[in-house]
């Protein structure tokens, strides 16, 4: 693998994104503002505009550049969440070859850099639900000699179980958190994204 | 959707057509960079004065673009309806009005307004030269329990923050000073808000939450989001109480204080049953011992079409009435000037 995926796996989740775009904005409706899929949608296309642009040699420079698009175009706290998670992807896989294990440091990476932002903790009803136990079943897979196609499956199929776990939580983070008791019975716009993100990974990079 | 009637050619293209809109409607205050949604003070950067920010979600007006000019802030980054802007813009910003006196950030707190200000901060300290110094309002008493929430949001006092802060940075105060003052004005403020309708994002085509006709949602934010509490609509004595109560009691406002009563419409609500409202308010205030020193009534943070109101209190002292008196000409506020 090289590059090329990564590129297949940006354009996919722009399509994922747009093709999802009005169900993260209902999600978001119910406990947020009514944003996140219009603002994820405008961030991924910005992102597919610089790569008809610009051809790219590595994929840590294509990953850096995706994130500093989105940090650029999104807004609100997916902007720099999202943003920061590609540009610390892409900054921990600069001069590293591309396997199970260094993409797992860049996936790392990229979650502690969302952690560092956002200071979410563990079941506060953000992205990081799907995001922590994504890592942990990715590294399981990584560790038992999986392929990275099985390892990235694992990850989405955690990820989305975190995804709907979220539904009872009460949000402690994020525009969710005004609502208190209100916010549990729905399912975390960010945790959604991050699994439609996920999937996408699995389809397109292996 | 199909139900959005709203005065709009495309949803795309509301921001920034509105931002050609003040562009043409005030050349004589207003420059507008359309390209990256910065309204400036016609004659920014002053040499010598503190620049001032500030910059949130599209969707609050006349917040904050039209309350550029003179008195008030020197520019505003506009985000999409209600989303907070990106750091690219606040750099811009905070390049262009640094007169070498530093520039202070206004920022409201939500998570994402708090986020891109900081990543704007990090990067102009990167960049080096500007002195940057921030401060973020958070007067919204309806959120009640900080340690498990982003934290109580920005409403009401940002616009008498941004007022009175404003003529202190006029006045050629120094950076550390305007921006102590701006933490004095946001903690001595609190503020609460209710809602008879909600609102519709344009790109979103509907509205955020659905109300029936005999109910109404206390304790909301500006952005759409449902509030704490769902209730039977009731007179506005009763509701005037229950943005009052909370408010009064939380700083709280004492027997002898004096305040700025600020009765805000959240967009939707003709002026009639604001001062209705503040009449409310006033008698409220009153029965309590404080003093009204000034007030304010009108639509200044706004929710789109939202209907509804919000209460804010800022308790003053002789120095903030004089800098909420000092002249301000901005095309949401003007006196003196």
């Amino acid at each position: 693998m090289g590059v090329d995926s990564f590129v297949s796996w940006l354009r996919d989740v722009a399509v994922s994104l747009h093709d999802n775009a009005a169900y993260l904005t209902e999600l978001d409706s119910a406990i947020g503002d009514a944003d996140h899929g219009a603002n994820m949608d405008r961030g991924f296309q910005a992102v597919v505009g610089v790569l008809d642009e610009t051809s790219f040699d590595s994929a840590d420079e294509l990953l850096k550049k995706a994130g500093m698009t989105l940090v650029s175009k999104v807004g609100g706290a997916s902007g720099p969440l999202y943003g920061t998670f590609f540009l610390r992807f892409g900054t921990a896989l600069a001069g590293a070859d591309l396997t199970p294990e260094t993409i797992g440091k860049g996936l790392h990476a990229g979650v502690e850099g969302v952690l560092a932002r956002g200071k979410a903790e563990l079941g506060d009803k953000t992205m990081y639900d799907a995001w922590a136990p994504a890592l942990e079943a990715y590294d399981a897979a990584v560790a038992g000699g999986s392929d990275l196609g099985t390892a990235l499956t694992a990850a989405a199929e955690a990820a989305a179980k975190g995804r709907d776990a979220t539904i009872p939580l009460v949000a402690r983070k994020g525009r969710a958190s005004y609502l208190g008791e209100r916010s549990a019975g729905h399912q975390d716009p960010g945790a959604t994204s991050t699994t439609l993100i996920l999937e996408s990974a699995a389809r397109t990079l292996p | 959707m199909g139900t959005m009637k709203k005065l709009i050619n495309d949803p795309a293209d509301v921001v920034s057509e509105a931002l050609q809109g003040m562009a043409a409607a005030h050349p004589d205050r207003l420059r507008v960079d359309l390209e990256n949604r910065i309204v400036y003070r016609k004659d920014a950067p002053r040499p010598g004065k503190v620049g001032l920010i500030s910059g949130g979600g599209s969707g609050h007006e006349p917040m904050h673009g039209g309350f550029v000019g003179l008195g008030m802030l020197d520019a505003a980054c506009a985000g999409e309806v209600f989303t907070s802007p990106v750091p690219d813009q606040m750099m811009a910003a905070t390049k262009a009005v640094d007169a070498g006196a530093g520039v202070l950030h206004i920022v409201k707190n939500y998570t994402g307004d708090v986020m891109n200000f900081e990543m704007a901060a990090e990067l102009a300290a990167a960049d080096a030269g500007t002195e940057v110094l921030s401060v973020v309002t958070n007067d919204d008493v309806a959120v009640q329990d900080s340690l498990y929430t982003a934290g109580r949001r920005g409403v009401g006092v940002t616009v008498l923050l941004e007022k009175i802060v404003g003529a202190a940075a006029e006045e050629g105060r120094p950076l550390q000073e305007v921006a102590d003052l701006a933490k004095r004005v946001n903690d001595n403020g609190r503020s609460m808000g209710m809602a008879l309708t909600s609102c519709t994002v344009p790109a979103a085509g509907k509205p955020t939450f659905e109300l029936a006709e005999n109910e109404m949602e206390v304790g909301i934010g500006i952005h759409g989001e449902p509030g704490r509490q769902r209730l039977p609509l009731a007179p506005a004595r009763d509701v005037a109480a229950m943005l009052v109560d909370p408010v009064v009691s939380d700083l709280p406002y004492q027997q002898g204080d004096s305040v700025i009563a600020f009765v805000n419409g959240m967009g939707g609500t003709p002026l009639l049953e604001l001062y209705l409202m503040y009449n409310e308010v006033a008698q409220l205030l009153d029965r309590a011992g404080i003093t009204v020193a000034r007030s304010l009534v009108g639509n200044y943070i706004t929710s789109l079409e939202m209907a509804g109101c919000s209460v804010t209190l800022l308790k003053v002292d002789d120095d903030l009435v004089r800098l909420w008196d000092a002249p301000v000409n901005t095309p949401g506020l003007r006196w003196g000037a």
